[in-house]
């Protein structure tokens, strides 16, 4: 690591949220050591399988714990919690083993069209759409060259969750190349379930219909949450993505849509995976290269 | 065994004790948002503690029995009526076979707990028969009851008799104002010293978008957050952080204006700075206070919420002492 980030590892602040809970601020900015740390206590705080530890939840730059606090005080937790950040500190090699998952996606598709059309008045740029605007504000010459960055790109899981198993992605290039695009200036009402969104430097896949803030690019016929337990590709905690998961979007025509979402519904769709081990020191040294490998390693799949 | 729902009421859901450990990939806890009341009606006809129950918001259910089946209400008053004949709130009644049990409009306190004998059957999903709505999980197709849905009972192993009844000493008291307990904390630094203290001393009061995700309220001056620059992937508005979890009972204020208190079907993340955690002991609270409704949020220390914490699990005790 850099000495930019030993100097945010430094700065963890820990605190207690009512009686059950500590919420630990890793970093105020999204960083990808931030993300790594907090991905890394929780893992070891999981391991340590602590009597009264309840919840365990990584967030992108955070985390938070959930306590029976008979069982165990906030401060022994917090004792723990800096034992561990101290020991994930010293690691000299930061690995994380984990997949690279393909997702199919739909960019420009008819559903959230027909949705961004609707809540247009709710919107930064209510001439254009979400895509026109997204590829502006970042600099892109058009739509076209905004979708080969969005898709030409791995991305971290950094956290899962407002919904039942929605995914935040942190895009894995240098700060200078990561796409920023504001939240609607108001929420909408409705999002197609499915809907691959971008908020602020995060890119999500929504897992419900229903509210949404985040600008909407496409949609992708792969299930990624299973309520009634009838998704092969899906196990029994009902959610298909774990933090630290990398997602490769893979772009598909309306024809290719139509046939991958008949799969699914007849519950034929495997997603393309394949297992990667993500080392930071490599990435921070040539992000472009591990892009690379995350491409091979699922055409060798 | 099967009740007929005629007439579904306002939100209307199946609830439980709720369940644990599936925050980390979004799920929250769901379960009855008034914990203690759903426990006394179950404990009062002689069920599991944490039996499913019907958590009944402001406006009851009309429901046909087509079994003789015992019931008991807890929680919000809201009189129960078989075929229009009122019967006594927090007490053991029976419905008889082919009698519609209906509700009078609600008097006092938000929610009304509805147990049956043995329990409502629904499929236990992750461990909880609760409902989550808006991941269309648990309950009854995992969405609040509509007209015509059939619910199924769990046959009971044993039933309190007829005219059993909560003693007066442990039944819940209602007001129309109310103070919440809170562990500042969190984001709170990102407040000014003035809105910071602002926020304890003024009356909010509970806005109409008050529902198990969470309770908005309105009311008081808007809250001022610290100018900054914004850190990276926070988002422009003062009041934005990297999207981060959400704690149950944290309060958020996206922009400043209206404070958000998360409750049991929270979602559990998001970018809204947190000013605050409401105690766990007074949760139940909040899930019986009407909309429009007045609060005074007040600070408390820790240690000062580990006690009321300790009282609230007494109470739960004599609960058990009095009907178990």
């Amino acid at each position: 690591m850099n000495a930019e980030s030993v100097a945010e590892s430094a700065a963890a602040r820990y605190s207690v949220a009512g009686d059950e809970f500590l919420f630990v601020e890793l970093s105020e900015s999204m960083t990808l050591e931030a993300f790594f740390r907090s991905i890394s206590i929780t893992g070891r705080l999981r391991e340590r399988a602590l009597p009264g530890v309840l919840e365990i939840c990584p967030a992108n730059a955070s985390y938070q714990v959930r306590i029976d606090p008979q069982q165990i005080s906030v401060s022994q937790l917090q004792a723990e919690l800096e034992d561990i950040d101290a020991e994930v500190s010293s690691q000299s090699v930061q690995r994380l083993t984990t997949r690279v998952v393909e997702v199919p996606v739909l960019y420009n598709d008819p559903w959230t069209h027909e949705t961004l059309m609707r809540f247009r008045d709710r919107h930064q740029d209510p001439s254009g759409t979400d895509l026109e605007y997204a590829a502006r504000i970042n600099g892109y010459a058009d739509v076209e060259a905004f979708i080969e960055a969005h898709s030409g790109s791995p991305w971290f899981v950094s956290m899962v969750g407002f919904v039942a198993g929605l995914p935040f992605m942190y895009q894995m290039v240098p700060r200078e190349r990561q796409i920023q695009v504001p939240k609607y200036l108001r929420p909408r009402t409705d999002t197609p379930k499915q809907t691959v969104g971008y908020g602020g430097c995060f890119s999500c896949i929504y897992s419900v219909r229903g509210a949404g803030g985040y600008q909407m690019f496409g949609v992708t016929p792969m299930p990624i949450y299973d309520p009634t337990g009838s998704v092969p590709h899906i196990d029994d905690s009902m959610i298909y993505f774990r933090p630290g998961d990398i997602v490769k979007h893979c772009p598909i025509n309306r024809e290719e849509y139509d046939t991958l979402l008949a799969a699914a519904e007849a519950g034929r769709f495997r997603p393309r995976t394949a297992e990667f081990v993500f080392d930071l020191d490599d990435f921070t040294a040539d992000p472009d290269s591990v892009a690379n490998r995350v491409k091979e390693v699922l055409n060798e799949h | 065994m099967s009740i007929e729902v005629i007439k579904p009421g306002l939100a209307t859901t199946v609830q439980d004790g709720g369940r644990s450990g599936h925050y980390h990939l979004g799920i929250p806890p769901s379960g009855a948002m008034d914990q203690v009341s759903m426990r006394s009606a179950n404990l009062l006809l002689g069920n599991p503690e944490t039996a499913a129950v019907l958590e009944c918001a402001l406006m009851g259910p009309e429901l046909r029995f087509h079994d003789t089946l015992r019931v008991a209400t807890g929680g919000a008053e809201m009189v129960p009526k078989i075929d229009g004949v009122a019967c006594p709130n927090h007490e053991v009644i029976e419905v008889p076979a082919g009698s519609v049990l209906s509700f009078d409009f609600v008097r006092a306190g938000a929610r009304l707990y509805l147990a049956v004998e043995g329990g409502f059957d629904v499929p236990e999903r992750l461990g909880s028969r609760s409902t989550y709505a808006l991941g269309s999980l648990g309950g009854l197709d995992g969405r609040p009851l509509q007209p015509g849905d059939r619910l199924k009972v769990v046959s009971a192993e044993r039933c309190a008799d007829a005219g059993r009844s909560l003693p007066e000493s442990l039944r819940p008291v209602y007001h129309k104002q109310y103070e919440l307990r809170v562990v500042p904390g969190i984001y709170d630094h990102r407040l000014t010293p003035a809105a910071r203290e602002r926020f304890y001393d003024e009356l909010w009061s509970v806005g109409s978008e008050a529902d198990r995700i969470g309770y908005r309220f309105k009311g008081g001056t808007p809250l001022e957050f610290i100018e900054r620059e914004p850190p990276f992937g926070a988002g422009d508005d003062p009041s934005n952080i990297v999207d981060a979890c959400y704690p149950i009972g944290s309060i958020q204020v996206p922009s400043g204006s209206e404070p958000i208190v998360l409750h049991r079907d929270a979602v559990s993340g998001g970018g809204y700075a947190m000013i605050g955690t409401v105690i766990s002991a007074d949760m139940d609270l909040i899930g019986q206070i009407q909309p429009h409704q007045k609060v005074r949020f007040v600070p408390v220390s820790l240690d000062q919420a580990l006690e009321a914490r300790g009282q609230r699990s007494r109470r739960l005790e004599a609960l058990r002492q009095a009907l178990g």
